[in-house]
């Protein structure tokens, strides 16, 4: 590969350029579909990983012995390297949907778990007193006054986790289920360096895209945690 | 003495009392002890799992309705626990506590909170909730509609001496003194009988202090709620209790009485120690110039001659006269200038500075007597007119 001059990038545009524009004008149908491939998997994959950790949280919340055990074994899946898992997939699931995303939800687990029950036992202590001194209910508090004031918290840990997914999306097209990795696997495969920044510059901007849009969701969700700031 | 285990109070509801005219049907009970019981404690013990001795050891306790009762003791002696046995918060080991007749544990734990206010010393607000919404709570768990809320919420925040501007704000931008009033004013929201307070205001400076105790005792004036009021602040106990109830470690009741019952004759040596110096000086503060029967002074008419007045000095044992015209009090004149007058008006006068009224405290009292130049506190009605004076000699015979 010839390394790149952003200096001549327009000059003398073509094949071997760091990035070859004319390619990119004639790709914009495949580009979309790799954009919608991508965005796909990781929202499958962060809502899947959201509701597992929900269950795994509220487990470990209930039954405090838990914890340790369920955070073991989430770190454990966070500590496989993402191509081990994949090959260790493979055979049993075969190059499908269900390999990717039991792949990229595991790696949501551990962040998303922690995330959780901090968020949820570092509700004061005197709050949850008064609310159950004003006749909550378990459940009612819990969804009412404990889920509400762990969301920032939450929220922190499903930046990080939507974040290390779109990352992650980028190795499933190594197991046929496109996304920006499709891009990256084609320009290897051929040499080409100009697919390999496409689909790298996309995956790192969706990234940031993702991660703007969760904190414009954590700022609806926390009305107070600003107006407490003034 | 050893400790009284169940109510005391033989004198019935007055003390204390007896000066403030707003005082709810207690003052018409007349049986001795503490009106109709709201809450009721009998034996009552709690032993955490682990620990060497019960928290609380079969206490009993009858709080009045309508009353003020304060537990007070020092750290650590039952009174949080005992406070969150009569809401559930803690369930008792042994023993029953019934709420308005009803025994606790036969409702739901839920139902019954609902309908017992609860306030506590780190407020708690929900942080998340505007002013608004938090004083809303038990409202909306109990279901009730929009307009209503909204109404009871604005009618609480003047209750509770709360600006109607903070009702959109979120706790945090509040003072620690306004929280408070957001605590006191969301547990009463559903106008619940009862009322349970765990050291409302420790967490206060003492100004702001002084300003919630004083609204709390005004809204009580009003509103007539049984409140227990949890706390180690022995002054607190006094200014705000109807009664108060002392407790030793374990839960032990020493002693349950009328804050004056129980500073006249405390019941044993730890209820003395606890009560503290100045007895009493708190006594005074409790006992108002009406209850105390006034000296007519060294009092002449203005246009009385001169020797009428060396009578009253010399029975009074004084060197000054009173100037009254009618009952309108002129002044005083000092005994050495009526020597050349031919009336007692005619002599050079000094009006008093400062008065006492009927609902003065005699602890006030005593501290214009030290302060005058007289050794007396005039006492005026609130038309000004004179009642008669106040010298220490009176206020001892009171304290008998
Ligand atoms: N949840 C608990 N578990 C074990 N011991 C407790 C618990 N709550 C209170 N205690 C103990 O019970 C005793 C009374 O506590 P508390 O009622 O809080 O006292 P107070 O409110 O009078 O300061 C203390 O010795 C305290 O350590
Ligand atoms: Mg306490």
């Amino acid at each position: 590969m010839t390394p790149a001059v952003p200096g001549v990038l327009l000059a003398e545009n073509g094949p071997d350029s760091f990035i070859w524009w004319a390619w990119v004008g004639d790709h914009l149908d495949e580009i979309w579909e790799r954009t919608v491939q991508h965005v796909q998997l990781t929202v499958i994959a962060l809502v899947v990983g959201f509701a597992v950790s929900t269950v795994l949280a509220l487990i470990a919340l209930r039954f405090r012995r838990t914890y340790t055990p369920i955070t073991g074994f989430a770190g454990v899946l966070y500590a496989i390297p993402s191509l081990a898992l994949f090959a260790f997939l493979v055979p049993i699931t075969g190059l499908s949907l269900l390999t990717a995303e039991i792949g990229l939800v595991s790696y949501t687990l551990l962040i998303l778990v922690r995330n959780m029950v901090a968020g949820i036992d570092g509700v004061p202590a005197a709050v949850r007193e008064a609310a159950d001194g004003m006749g909550y209910t378990p459940w009612r508090r819990f969804v009412a006054v404990d889920a509400r004031l762990a969301t920032p918290t939450i929220v922190a840990g499903v930046r990080i986790a939507a974040v290390t997914t779109v990352g992650l999306v980028t190795v499933t097209a190594l197991i046929g289920q496109g996304g920006y990795g499709a891009l990256i696997n084609d320009g290897l495969s051929r040499s080409f360096n100009t697919p390999i920044v496409v689909g790298a510059a996309l995956s790192i901007l969706l990234a940031m895209a993702v991660d703007l849009l969760l904190v414009g969701a954590e700022r609806l969700l926390t009305p107070w945690a600003r107006a407490g700031r003034r | 003495m050893q400790s009284q285990q169940t109510v005391g109070g033989a004198d019935g509801p007055v003390g204390a009392d007896a000066a403030t005219p707003a005082v709810p049907a207690t003052a018409t009970q007349p049986t001795a002890g503490p009106a109709e019981a709201a809450i009721r404690l009998v034996a009552v013990t709690k032993a955490f799992p682990q620990a060497t001795s019960p928290a609380v050891d079969r206490l009993s306790l009858e709080v009045g309705r309508g009353e003020l009762t304060a537990l007070v003791g020092p750290s650590g002696c039952g009174k949080s626990t005992t406070l969150k046995m009569i809401n559930r918060l803690i369930e008792p080991t042994s023993g029953t506590i019934e709420v308005g007749g009803v025994e606790v544990r036969d409702q739901p734990r839920h139902e019954l909170r609902r309908q017992i206010g609860y306030v506590i010393q780190q407020i708690g607000l929900f942080p998340h909730r505007t002013v608004a919404d938090n004083i809303a709570t038990v409202p909306r768990l109990l279901g009730w509609r929009k307009a209503t809320i909204r109404a009871r919420t604005a009618e609480l925040a003047g209750q509770v001496g709360l600006d109607r501007d903070l009702l959109d704000r979120y706790p945090s931008a509040l003072s620690g003194g306004q929280q408070q009033r957001v605590g006191v004013a969301r547990a009463l929201a559903a106008d619940p009988p009862v009322l349970l307070m765990d050291e409302p205001y420790s967490a206060v400076d003492p100004i702001v202090r002084a300003h919630l105790q004083d609204d709390l005792a005004r809204l009580q004036q009003e509103l007539h709620k049984t409140i227990v009021l949890v706390t180690h602040d022995v002054d607190e106990a006094i200014k705000l209790g109807d009664r108060i109830a002392l407790l030793n470690v374990g839960g032990h009741l020493e002693q349950f009485g009328t804050p004056a019952e129980v500073l006249r004759a405390p019941a044993n040596e730890f209820v003395e120690r606890f009560l503290g110096r100045e007895r009493g000086l708190k006594r005074m503060a409790l006992i108002t110039v009406a209850e105390v029967p006034l000296g007519g002074g060294p009092m002449v008419q203005a246009d009385a001659a001169p020797a009428e007045a060396e009578a009253a000095m010399a029975a009074e044992g004084v060197d000054w006269v009173g100037v009254l015209a009618g009952d309108e009090l002129l002044g005083w004149a000092d005994g050495a200038d009526l020597a050349g007058a031919a009336r007692v008006g005619d002599a050079p006068r000094t009006p008093f500075r400062a008065f006492v009224r009927p609902g003065t405290t005699i602890r006030e009292a005593l501290d214009n007597i030290v302060n005058s130049r007289t050794r007396v506190a005039v006492v005026l009605d609130d038309d000004d007119r004179y009642l008669g004076m106040l010298t220490v000699d009176h206020l001892a015979e009171a304290l008998e």
